[in-house]
Formats: structure tokens, C-alpha cells, sequence
């Protein structure tokens, strides 16, 4: 069987399942647990000066019958004494000295950097983790995304860390900015063993509409909330990708984090640069017991392909995530109705006629719709609103032959460069006659 | 005209007997899958005598781990498959599900266990190894589903195992008794073929052990045994006319029905005599082979049978109807059963008294009965210093299965005088557990 353990940037991990620094960690209580469980670390929630939080702090999206699709909260960072934790991760680590205990941080000055980073390491933590994401709160007063969203601010304390810190150091980043390459730079310059992405995202995920107030509701008034779960994973994963993929980043170890729940997300941000992950929301729905279906699916999916270790298979995607100028135009897809699966229920049909490129058709007095295999451009929308499984394929149509990108046409002057261009790809390519939008009318 | 009409061809048969919980198909276990919760400590799983992980499992299929579902479920049950057809889920698992709560259908677990289960017996996947050998051999009587988990489990363990058998098939009353619209015969042997080409252990068939020497024999060779022969033949009903030609036991007339199918022919009119679980399928198999009218009669009230009521709604449905507090004093005949002579009862303070004077006959062609099978005393008495309860039923350590003769351990209906399939699956687990225990220490 694989060996799911790490060496992430100096802290050893009995495989790479964290939680993230949140609720689920706000104890030495949990973390055992979690541990029991099968976590192989945590991120201890971020101590600093305690605060105090206000009742009614989270909220959630439902997506039909699916709870919790995105997660809000309003909740700061811990409000026990810093004493208390202390004396916490001393214990979790004395009855689990194998398991990874990173303390996340957040103060103001360098004075209170210094201190708390010494009595972390004399509390016995694996590693730190700088919390510059919270987006509410915290940053209005001058910490968390408010030092994440201003490279240099954060450059500057990532050096202030550095200067003391001898346990590894993870620079936790906000998601809300638009280029996250320059706070990951910045922490990379300032000396960072390695990064962790993605914090919550500022977010307002409803209103009350008899209170005229955000959720949570809080006395009648509500606040932005920092947004995750499920919901976000596909905006962390393309952040993982930038960092990843960037010369000077790079070789700095990643820990990816947003909206992970099962193995298939997991394994999605290895093969994207990550090599540890953390979870927040899954466990905060589920319990810690999730990690079991995470363990056995990362196992099953590291045994089909061969893997011996995670770091096999650390950023196997990232050379097949190009920029839009790479890709093949020659390649050609076309969507194929397999008849026997379909139910009829013309989603396909109304989808790409409304809603797509009027490439599929209802044959009269059948519910059975078929494909025009001319007018299909091949852009998938029949196949992702088909209900039934298999029911819709995209099939290959072109021999794989010709290869040919935006890049080498440009570079041959083959493109498109006036509005009438002959070169349109849209050319001649069929569309009905707008009247015919008005035939019921007769 | 009866609700089903006699089958004369094979296709004809599967149609009768079409399955009850048919193999859902990836949109089905897809949605299904999406609906279960993730309880947690879930009292599915509380339920199950197996302990089957179910919300990792049915989560595995969420995720499109099909193999890592058939994983988590042949690692608790090795009889994973078949349970997921035949299980009483109703009363187990499902009947537990929280969303009988709200009035939301539960989830399917069953089906969506025989989804993830049917993927790598029909892929031949392999999940499992036998365990580097230990030189120590076990010898099991019985190849019913108690004996065949208790071999999985030893050979995971090293064990080197010899199942004696004496019919030519293997898992016992799941291919013999078990009614046909709940699992057909390849399914069953699927399974075990399944699991003895991973595992390799041996099933000596044709092997019916009723000898001291035999006995002997064994305990010879083998370190330790294990007892796993179930039930024995229906017991008698001591009525006069018991002999008569077209009085037939429910197991056997059921053993029939599995090996022979379309084959057997039930005649028009049928009393199925009982009112457990078996008289309610001997009751539906009879109805769906054919017959214009079947009875089912018990002694009792309706609210009194044994059976499960889904399994008497079932009944129903296949056309049999319910005699109740009637009791059988003769059948009738010459040459060939020609009715059942009953006497109405009563329940006087809790207790069952039969009202004087309301003997009739309910004309018929085939008596079934279905009161009960019998234990095997007979062969229990075979081995030295084996100790059998109240019941006539082995008695066992509830922890390690191990009998009062401490080289024998036993499991199954043998132990727990007639339970369900996932029971013997179980404690033949247990028992391996326990054979390990006992020969390490
Ligand atoms: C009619 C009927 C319907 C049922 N329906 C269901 C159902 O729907 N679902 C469910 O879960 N359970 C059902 N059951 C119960 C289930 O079949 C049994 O609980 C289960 O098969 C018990 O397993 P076992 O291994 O203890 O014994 P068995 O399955 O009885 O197997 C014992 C084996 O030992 C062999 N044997 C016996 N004596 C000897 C000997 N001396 N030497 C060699 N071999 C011997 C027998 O031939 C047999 O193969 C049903 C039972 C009956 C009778
Ligand atoms: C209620 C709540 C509190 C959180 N508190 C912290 C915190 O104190 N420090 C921190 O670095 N991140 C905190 N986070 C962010 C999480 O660690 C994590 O980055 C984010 O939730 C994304 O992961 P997820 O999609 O798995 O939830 C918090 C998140 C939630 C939901
Ligand atoms: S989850 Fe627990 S702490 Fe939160 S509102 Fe409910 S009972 Fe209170
Ligand atoms: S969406 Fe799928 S099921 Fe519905 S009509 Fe189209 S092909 Fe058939
Ligand atoms: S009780 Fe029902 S919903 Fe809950 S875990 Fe079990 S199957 Fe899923």
C-alpha cells in the first residue's frame, strides 16, 4: 500500500489531511480527536490577542437539498487566552508527538510577533502559519486580508518572522485580491518555507428579507462574512495553479486549502501543486470522520496508478494548464445522444437552442432529440444539463493529425484583425433566421 | 384467474420472479447516493449486524469509488452482496435510516450495497489477498454463509481452510431456501466464486459428515473446526395424513423450486400451513408458479404471525390469502392430499383454546408446511462434550463463538436457531476471530 505521509517544508505529517485553522481547532479537545480520527495534522485556530465575537456568526447557501454549498462566518480569531492554548499544544503533542501541531498566528506589532512565535516553539509546535486572509473583523483593524491584500505590508512582517522563527514557516494568503501572485511573491521574498492558500472570501451569501439585513443576522445589522466550502474550490484551485506554476514560487511548498471534501478534491490540489491540504467546512458539517472516505480514495487512486507517495504526483497537471493561446484548434468534438439512456426530458434540446448553438433538434412526435451534427460546436452545455449518466458523450471527431494554436496562427498572420473578417470562425457557420424565433405566432 | 400465470420457460419463470430490488444503474446510485447525510455515528450502521460502514460507503459511490465502496463493505460482511439483496433492510438498516423520521423514503442502502458489490464480482476486481501462511488448518461442516465468512476471514489470516459440504453447492440455504425474487442462483455463486478464486479456500463437495470416524478424522488434521450446518429438514406437524402424497416441507418444496425452476408444477390449490417469514415465501413462490389459490393459514392472529409484514404484504400481492386463527387437526386423503380439516381457535386470556365444534376441511391439492425446521441434534451428538442449550441450539461464547469442546467453534443458524443470512455472516466472523485468538494464545 502507498505511504501517504509528508515532509512539508520541515513539518512531518503522518499523511497530508489538516484541518484548517478554524472551530474544528479551536481546542486541544478536538485536535485529539481529529487525530483519533485519522488527521495526520492541524492548524491550531489562530491565536493572537483574544477577541470577542458576537452570537449569530455563520451562514450557509443551500443549493436545492444540498446543505451548505457555501459556508459564511462572521467569526474572528480565538477568544481563549493565549495561556490556555499553550498549554493545549503541549499536551496534543505529548500524547501525539508523530502528528503536525501548526500554530496560527496574528498580531500587530513586532514585539507581539516575537513573543508569541517564541512561546508557540516553546509550546512545542511543528510549524506557524501566518493568518494575513480573514476578511472581516480583523482586517478592520489593520491584520489579517488588510496586511494580505498590501504585498509589501506583508512582505515586510514575513521578514519580521523570519528574523526569529525556528520551526517552519507557512504564510497563510488572502483570495481577495486579483493577482495572487503578489502576495505569494512577496512572502516567497520575504524569506516564507512555504505558502497556504485559500483564506475565505469577503461575501455576502443572503439577506433576510423581512430584517433588509445580511446573514447572519446579528440584532437586525449584518456584515461582509468570509465565504467557503465546496462553493469555492474552483477559484483555490486556480490560485494554487498561479503559485504554483510561477518560476519563483515554485519550489515553495503549498498547502492547498478551500472547499475540499472528498478524495477527488484532494487529490485535485495535489496534481495542482499541493502537497499537504486543510479543511475547514467538510468538517464542520461532517465531523472529523470524513477523513476516513478522503484516506481510502487517495489510497485506492494512488494504487490504480502506482503511486508510492504523494509526492509522485505533486503538480503532475500543472504542464497540462496552458494559456488559452496553446490549445489545439484543430481538435474537434461533437456530441453524441445515446438513445437508449435518454428519458426524454429535452434539457439538451432547449439548452442549446436557447441557450447554445441550435445544433440539436426533436424529431416530430418523439420527446427523443438528436444531434445536427454540423451545427454542433462542440462546447459540452447538452452534456452537463443531461441528467442521466453517460447519456450525452462529446466524441472525438477530429484524427488527431493536425495541430494548429491561436499562438501559430497569429505568428502566421492567419487571424482575424477586422470586424468583417472572412476569418471569423463564426462564419458561415449555420444560425436560423431570426424570424424564425416567431413561427408559433402563425 | 390467479395473479400470475404458470411459467412454462425459463424467461417465463424470471418474469414471476422478477427481482425485488433490481441493480440500480449509475444515475440511480448517483442520486440515491446524493441523499444520504453522512449521520454521524448513523444508526444505520447501529443497525446493521454486520456494522458495514454504510455513509462511507454509499459516500465512496458519490465520489465514483466504486471498488473502495465494495472495500468498505466485504471488510465488515463478506457476504456483502448477497445481503444487499436479501437483508431484511426493512428491519435493519433502512428501517433505521433517519429519514423514516420525516416521512422520506430511507435510502436505499441495499441496492446501492449490491451496486458498488456487483461492480467488482462482474470486473473480478481483485480486493483482498490471502495472508502469508501460518501453517495452521481449519476444517468447517457446512458451506452455508456462516462457514463461508468464518474461511474469508482465516485466510486473511493465513489459515489453510477445507469446507466439508454435503450438497454439490455452496452458501447454503442463500441458494437453496432463500425466496427466488430476491436473488437469483448465479448471483449467489457469483459471489462465492468470487471470493474463493481471492482467497482460496477449499469447499469439498458431496461431503456429508454424520460419522464419529469422520468426526475423528478431522479432529486429527485440523487445529481447530468450525460448525456451520444450520437448520435441519421441517419438522413434523404429527397430524394424521402427514404421509399422504402432496404434503411437502416449505425448505424442501423451496429447494426444489430454486434448483428446478419453471420445472416444478404446484397444482391449483394450495394451503401453506405457518406464519413465519418461510410460510409468507413459500406462500409467494407458490402464487407466482401458478397456483389459482393459495392459503395461508396460522393458528393465530394476523398481528400475532411471526413473519415481518412486509413479507406478508408481499404475499398478498402475489395472490395468496390469509386464513387466520384456524388451526390443522387432519389432512385429508386417500390416495393423495385432498384438504386440510381445520378447527377455529381463540385467544382466552393469552392463551390458545380451539372453539369446539368448527372443524371444516379447506379443499386443496398441496399442503406446504411451513412450522419450522428442526435442529441437528443428530449430529451435534457426535462430538464429544458439546454443549447445546435450551433451544437444541449449540452453545457458544458470545464473544469468540467457541463451544464448551474448545477445539470447536460454531455460528450461524446452528447458534442462533434461524436468523438471517447476514447473522451467520457475521458470526462466522466472529468465529475466525476468535479460532485466531484461541490457537495464538
Ligand atoms: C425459506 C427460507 C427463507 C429465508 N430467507 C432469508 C432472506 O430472505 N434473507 C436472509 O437474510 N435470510 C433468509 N433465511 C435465513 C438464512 O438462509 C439462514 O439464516 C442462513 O442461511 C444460515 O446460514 P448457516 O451458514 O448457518 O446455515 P445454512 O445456510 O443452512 O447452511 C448450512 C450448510 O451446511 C450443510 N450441512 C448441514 N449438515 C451437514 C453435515 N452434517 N455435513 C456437511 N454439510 C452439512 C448444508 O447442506 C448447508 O449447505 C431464510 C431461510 C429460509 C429457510
Ligand atoms: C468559522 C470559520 C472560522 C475561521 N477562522 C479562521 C482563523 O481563525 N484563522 C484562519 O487562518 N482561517 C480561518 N478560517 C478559514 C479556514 O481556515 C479556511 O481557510 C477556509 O474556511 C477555507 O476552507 P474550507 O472551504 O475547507 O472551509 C475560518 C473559517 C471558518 C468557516
Ligand atoms: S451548533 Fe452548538 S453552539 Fe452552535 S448554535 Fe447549535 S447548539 Fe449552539
Ligand atoms: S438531456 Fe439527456 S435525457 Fe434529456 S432529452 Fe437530452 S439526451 Fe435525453
Ligand atoms: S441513517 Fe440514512 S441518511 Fe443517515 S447515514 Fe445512514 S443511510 Fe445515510
Amino acid at each position: 500500500m502507498a505511504d501517504l505521509s509528508i515532509d512539508f517544508a520541515g513539518i512531518k505529517s503522518p499523511n497530508p489531511f489538516w484541518l484548517a485553522s478554524a472551530p474544528p481547532t479551536n481546542s486541544g479537545y478536538q485536535i485529539m480527536k481529529a487525530f483519533e480520527a485519522g488527521w495526520g495534522g492541524a492548524v491550531w485556530k489562530t491565536l493572537g490577542v483574544p477577541v470577542i465575537n458576537v452570537s449569530s456568526r455563520y451562514a450557509s447557501i443551500n443549493y436545492r437539498d444540498t446543505r451548505m454549498a457555501g459556508f459564511t462566518n462572521i467569526e474572528l480569531i480565538t477568544d481563549r487566552p493565549l495561556a490556555d492554548n499553550l498549554r493545549e499544544i503541549s499536551e496534543v503533542k505529548k500524547y501525539f508527538p508523530d502528528h503536525a501541531v501548526i500554530a496560527s498566528l496574528m498580531v500587530e506589532t513586532k514585539e507581539q510577533w516575537h513573543q508569541i512565535i517564541k512561546d508557540v516553539e516553546n509550546a512545542g509546535a511543528d510549524g506557524i502559519e501566518l493568518n494575513f486572509g480573514c476578511p472581516h473583523g480583523m482586517c478592520e483593524r489593520g491584520m489579517g486580508s488588510a496586511v494580505g491584500q498590501e504585498p509589501a505590508v506583508l512582505k515586510t512582517i514575513v521578514e519580521w518572522v523570519m528574523e526569529v522563527a525556528q520551526i517552519p514557516v507557512i504564510t497563510k494568503l488572502t483570495p481577495n485580491i486579483s493577482h495572487i501572485v503578489d502576495p505569494g511573491l512577496a512572502a516567497v521574498q520575504g524569506g516564507t518555507d512555504a505558502l497556504s492558500l485559500v483564506n475565505t472570501f469577503k461575501s455576502i451569501v443572503g439577506l433576510d428579507l423581512d430584517a433588509y439585513a445580511p446573514y447572519p443576522v446579528v440584532d437586525g445589522k449584518g456584515t461582509n462574512g468570509g465565504y467557503c466550502g465546496p462553493a469555492v474550490k474552483p477559484i483555490a484551485l486556480e490560485m494554487v495553479k498561479e503559485l504554483a506554476k510561477h518560476p519563483e514560487i515554485q519550489k515553495t511548498p503549498i498547502s492547498g486549502i478551500g472547499g475540499i471534501e472528498n478524495w477527488r478534491d484532494v487529490v485535485e490540489f495535489i496534481l495542482l501543486g499541493a502537497s499537504s491540504v486543510q479543511v475547514c467546512t467538510a468538517a464542520m458539517h461532517y465531523g472529523f470522520g470524513i477523513v476516513r472516505e478522503m484516506e481510502a480514495g487517495l489510497l485506492q487512486f494512488m494504487d490504480e496508478k502506482g503511486y508510492n507517495t504523494i509526492y509522485d504526483f505533486v503538480g503532475k497537471a500543472l504542464p497540462n494548464v496552458t494559456e488559452w493561446k496553446h490549445l489545439n484548434m484543430k481538435h474537434k468534438v461533437v456530441a453524441e445522444i445515446n438513445k437508449d439512456k435518454c428519458i426524454g426530458c429535452d434539457l439538451c434540446y432547449i439548452a442549446c437552442d436557447d441557450g447554445a448553438h441550435q445544433a440539436i433538434r426533436i424529431p416530430d412526435g418523439t420527446r427523443i432529440p438528436e444531434v445536427i451534427d454540423e451545427n454542433c460546436v462542440g462546447c459540452n452545455l447538452c452534456s452537463l444539463v443531461c441528467p442521466v449518466e453517460e447519456c450525452i458523450t462529446m466524441e472525438k471527431r477530429d484524427d488527431g493529425s493536425q495541430h494548429l494554436t491561436w499562438d501559430e496562427r497569429t505568428a502566421a498572420g492567419n487571424i482575424p484583425t477586422t470586424f468583417n473578417d472572412d476569418l471569423a470562425g463564426g462564419k458561415g457557420h449555420y444560425v436560423p433566421d431570426p424570424a424564425d424565433a416567431l413561427k408559433h405566432r402563425s | 384467474m390467479a395473479e400470475y400465470r404458470r411459467p412454462k420457460t425459463a424467461e417465463e419463470f424470471e418474469q414471476n420472479f422478477a427481482q425485488k430490488k433490481p441493480l440500480m444503474n449509475d444515475t440511480q446510485a448517483y442520486y440515491e447516493s446524493s441523499r444520504c447525510l453522512f449521520c454521524y455515528d448513523a444508526p444505520c450502521v447501529q443497525a446493521c449486524p454486520t456494522g458495514i460502514d454504510i455513509p462511507l460507503f454509499i459516500k465512496q459511490i458519490n465520489t465514483g469509488n466504486k471498488t473502495g465502496a465494495a472495500a468498505t463493505i466485504f471488510d465488515a460482511n463478506w457476504l456483502g452482496n448477497a445481503c444487499g439483496k436479501i437483508c431484511p433492510t426493512e428491519t435493519l438498516c433502512e428501517g433505521a435510516c433517519v429519514y423514516n423520521h420525516q416521512e422520506v423514503p430511507p435510502i436505499q442502502i441495499g441496492r446501492l450495497q449490491n451496486f458498488a458489490t456487483d461492480s467488482v464480482i462482474k470486473e473480478d476486481k481483485t480486493l483482498f489477498k490471502p495472508g502469508p501462511s501460518n501453517g495452521k488448518k481449519v476444517a468447517m461442516i457446512g458451506a452455508g454463509p456462516a462457514s463461508l465468512a468464518c474461511a474469508c476471514e482465516l485466510r486473511v489470516l493465513g489459515y489453510e481452510v477445507d469446507i466439508f459440504e454435503a450438497k454439490d453447492k455452496p452458501s447454503g440455504l442463500t441458494v437453496y431456501g432463500i425466496a427466488p425474487y430476491k436473488i437469483t442462483n448465479e448471483e449467489v455463486l457469483d459471489e462465492v466464486a468470487y471470493l474463493q478464486k481471492q482467497l482460496g479456500f477449499q469447499v469439498h463437495y458431496g461431503q456429508s459428515v454424520t460419522s464419529r470416524e469422520k468426526i475423528k478424522e478431522l479432529e486429527d488434521e485440523y487445529d481447530a473446526l468450525f460448525i456451520g450446518v444450520g437448520l435441519g429438514p421441517t419438522r413434523a406437524l404429527r397430524l394424521p395424513g402427514e404421509e399422504l402424497p402432496g404434503v411437502v416441507g416449505a425448505v424442501e418444496f423451496i429447494e426444489e423450486l430454486r434448483m428446478k425452476h419453471e420445472a416444478v408444477t404446484v397444482p391449483n390449490m394450495v394451503v401453506v400451513i405457518g406464519g413465519g417469514n418461510t410460510a409468507m415465501d413459500a406462500a409467494s413462490e407458490a402464487s407466482r408458479m401458478g397456483a389459482e389459490v393459495t392459503f395461508l393459514a396460522y393458528r393465530r392472529s394476523k398481528e400475532e404471525m411471526g413473519a415481518y409484514g412486509f413479507e406478508y404484504k408481499l404475499a398478498v400481492s402475489s395472490g395468496a390469502k390469509g386464513l387466520f386463527n384456524v388451526s390443522p387437526v387432519e389432512i385429508v386423503g386417500e390416495e393423495h392430499v385432498r384438504g386440510v380439516k381445520f378447527i377455529c381457535t381463540e385467544s382466552v386470556d393469552g392463551k390458545l383454546q380451539n372453539k369446539e365444534g368448527s372443524e371444516f376441511v379447506v379443499d386443496c391439492d398441496m399442503v406446504i408446511k411451513a412450522t419450522g425446521q428442526a435442529k441437528q441434534g443428530s449430529f451435534f451428538a457426535l462430538i464429544d462434550d458439546l454443549k447445546i442449550n435450551d433451544w437444541n441450539c449449540i452453545e457458544v461464547n458470545q464473544e469468540t463463538y467457541q463451544t464448551s469442546n474448545p477445539r470447536y467453534f460454531a455460528g450461524g443458524d446452528a447458534v442462533n436457531g434461524g436468523a438471517e443470512v447476514v447473522n451467520a455472516a457475521f458470526e462466522g466472523k466472529r468465529a475466525a476471530l476468535g479460532i485466531h485468538e484461541w490457537i495464538n494464545q
